[in-house]
């Protein structure tokens, strides 16, 4: 099985965020970057399948980015992934991401399509399903569990209050959420060795539309401070979420 | 013109959710001066139906066909398209939940619909049509403008809230064409508690962090969550340690949530965990750390420990609800 795993080049979750351009554009300078949590959680479990002899060929990673996308792509091959692709553009929305990845994809197809639920940039849990229906694959989202054994793919996606157990044939597009896998893979000295080694194949974009932009960004306003309570006062503390919140 | 809502049901019953992404659509639709549209797929009561007239429906479209039971990402794909087409539908609302997740950007696709997801308010302008939504888990806004036609919208569910507007309501079977499209998804077994409130649909949380030091203390955050008819959620350490099941787990890789109210008891309130509950209307943090930094996001705050606060919290609670 040949499997992919799409991958978004993220800042680091701790990461201040700030704006310039008169608030139109991501300030980049002095951000750390990561992969995707759920990328990189997904990347963690076909590996350890890859590992356990499930079957698995080949894991690709594929990124839409620009050159500044690399060292995160390079820690996906330290990881363990074999090859890396990046298709060489700077996106504006989740549909112009889906739609270059489509296209690279159609040239050379996979047997299984991973993607993160969201991306912790501009969180707009789209890129999955959109890949699936222009590659016109079914999909399946919200998946906490992937197995491969003697060529069938079991998941279990999150369902209100639990999971269903889901058979589907290849190929399709699975998009993850948490518990596909407990931590991600931490590359070892071999493996970021090895990393330099492995092909990074640099794709020059297709002509893809876009269906939306961002006018601006904004800061959140700033709360009002937090009323602190006197720990030996309790009683306190429920009377105003009473009568003055009026919540309880 | 119309603004489509799809709404899912539970084993055939409608909830908050339902009404509130109609009362939103209803709103939408008075700034175009259109009407509100509900597609239903599933076996729902005609009495069941007929509710959403009271959030402002004025057609409900009803698919009770039993190739649809399960949710199958194409073939309801294809079921809404159909209907936003009958409904010559020019704004498509779905909730941001797991499905409206799994569905919207497949109907963005098949519509060449420009989608913004996870948004919490009404648009700021139909032309152009622009419309906020967090990004950054939720430490910045984002002001997408959506350029095409048709657009979709995801709604954050407890964000709008519910409100009333009593329509004529006109009920219809529709039966989509579904020759062009096979179910591939084949669900072998379900596994899930019905009858549990659910994290999402909760109006009160009461949520523990690492601080309430083991699995054997819950017992205090469930008693206050049942008293205030809330529902329980945890830190990512919590479900990772295995003391709290994963669906508890709130935050950026966890679950979104905006309830009225959420208690937060022994968590430190990482930028991580916030990017989950920074959307509560009001926080209440217990923490004995005087710069944890839950407390620049909460409203009110008892710097003590957990293990002493609990308790009288309880009490105090108990007193309020029998007075
Ligand atoms: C990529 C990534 C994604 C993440 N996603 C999430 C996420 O979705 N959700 C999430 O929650 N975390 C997430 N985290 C983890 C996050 O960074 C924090 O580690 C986590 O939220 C801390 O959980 P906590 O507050 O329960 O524990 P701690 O940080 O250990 O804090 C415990 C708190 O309890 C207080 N305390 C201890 N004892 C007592 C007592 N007796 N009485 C009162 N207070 C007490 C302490 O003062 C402390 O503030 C993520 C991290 C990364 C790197």
């Amino acid at each position: 099985m040949k499997i992919l795993i799409c991958i978004s080049n993220v800042p680091d979750t701790t990461t201040k965020i700030k704006f310039v351009n008169n608030n139109t554009t991501f300030d980049k300078s002095g951000v750390q970057w990561i992969i995707n949590p759920w990328d990189e959680l997904a990347l963690t479990r076909v590996l350890d399948l890859k590992d356990a002899q499930a079957g698995i060929e080949s894991v690709t990673v594929m990124n839409v980015g620009l050159a500044d996308a690399e060292p995160t792509i390079r820690k996906a091959l330290a990881i363990g992934a074999d090859k890396a692709i990046r298709i060489n553009a700077d996106p504006v929305d989740s549909f112009q991401v889906a739609s270059l990845l489509a296209d690279a994809i159609k040239k050379d197809p996979y047997d299984i399509v991973l993607c993160g639920i969201e991306s912790c940039d501009y969180n707009g849990a789209s890129v999955g399903g959109m890949l699936a229906e222009l590659l016109d694959m079914p999909s399946v989202s919200a998946i906490s569990f992937l197995n491969i054994a003697g060529g069938k793919v079991e998941l279990k996606r999150e369902i209100d209050g639990g999971q269903e157990s889901i058979e589907i044939a290849t190929p399709f597009v699975g998009i993850v959420q948490k518990g596909i896998a407990k931590d991600p893979r931490i590359p070892n000295m071999r493996g970021i060795m090895m990393a330099k080694t492995k092909p990074l194949q640099v794709l020059e974009p297709s002509a893809a539309n876009t269906l939306t932009s961002v006018g601006s960004f904004d800061l959140p306003k700033a709360k009002a401070a937090c009323k602190k309570i006197d720990p030996d006062n309790v009683k306190e503390l429920v009377r105003l979420l009473h009568y003055e919140a009026k919540l309880i | 013109m119309s603004v489509l809502v799809y709404t899912e049901n539970w084993d055939g019953k409608f909830k908050k959710l339902s009404f509130e992404l109609v009362s939103y659509a209803h709103e939408i639709a008075k700034m175009l001066n259109t009407q509100t549209v509900v597609l239903s797929i599933g076996n729902v009561a005609h009495d069941e139906l007929q509710k959403l007239g009271t959030y402002g429906a004025s057609t409900v479209m009803s698919v009770d066909n039993d190739c649809c039971k399960n949710l199958d990402n194409q073939v309801y794909s294809h079921i809404i398209t159909q209907a936003a087409s009958k409904a010559d539908a020019n704004i498509i609302i779905l909730a941001h939940n797991n499905i409206g997740k799994a569905l919207a950007p497949r109907l963005s696709v098949r519509l060449k619909a420009g989608l913004a997801t996870g948004v919490l308010s009404l648009p700021q302008s139909i032309e152009p049509f622009t419309i906020t939504r967090k990004v950054f888990t939720s430490k910045a806004i984002a002001n997408i403008i959506i350029n095409t036609p048709v657009k979709i919208v995801t709604l954050l569910q407890n964000s709008f809230g519910i409100h009333e507007n009593q329509a004529a309501v006109q009920i219809e079977t529709f039966n989509p064409d579904l020759s062009a499209v096979t179910a591939k998804t084949v669900i072998k077994e379900v596994n899930k508690v019905t009858g549990k409130l659910l994290l999402t649909d909760a109006e009160i949380v009461v949520s523990g962090g690492r601080g309430m030091k083991g699995p054997e203390n819950w017992g205090g955050i469930e008693e206050l969550a049942a008293l205030l008819g809330a529902a329980t959620a945890c830190s990512r350490p919590v479900s990772d340690e295995g003391w709290r099941p994963h669906s508890e787990h709130t935050g950026q890789t966890g679950k979104i949530i905006a309830p009225d109210l959420y208690i937060a008891l022994g968590i430190s309130g990482a930028i991580q965990h916030l990017g989950g509950v920074s959307g509560s209307k009001c926080i209440v943090a217990v923490n004995k750390d005087p710069d944890a930094p839950i407390f620049e996001a909460a409203d009110y705050g008892i710097v003590g420990d957990v293990m002493k606060v609990l308790p009288e919290f309880i009490a105090a609670v108990k007193e309020i609800k029998q007075s």
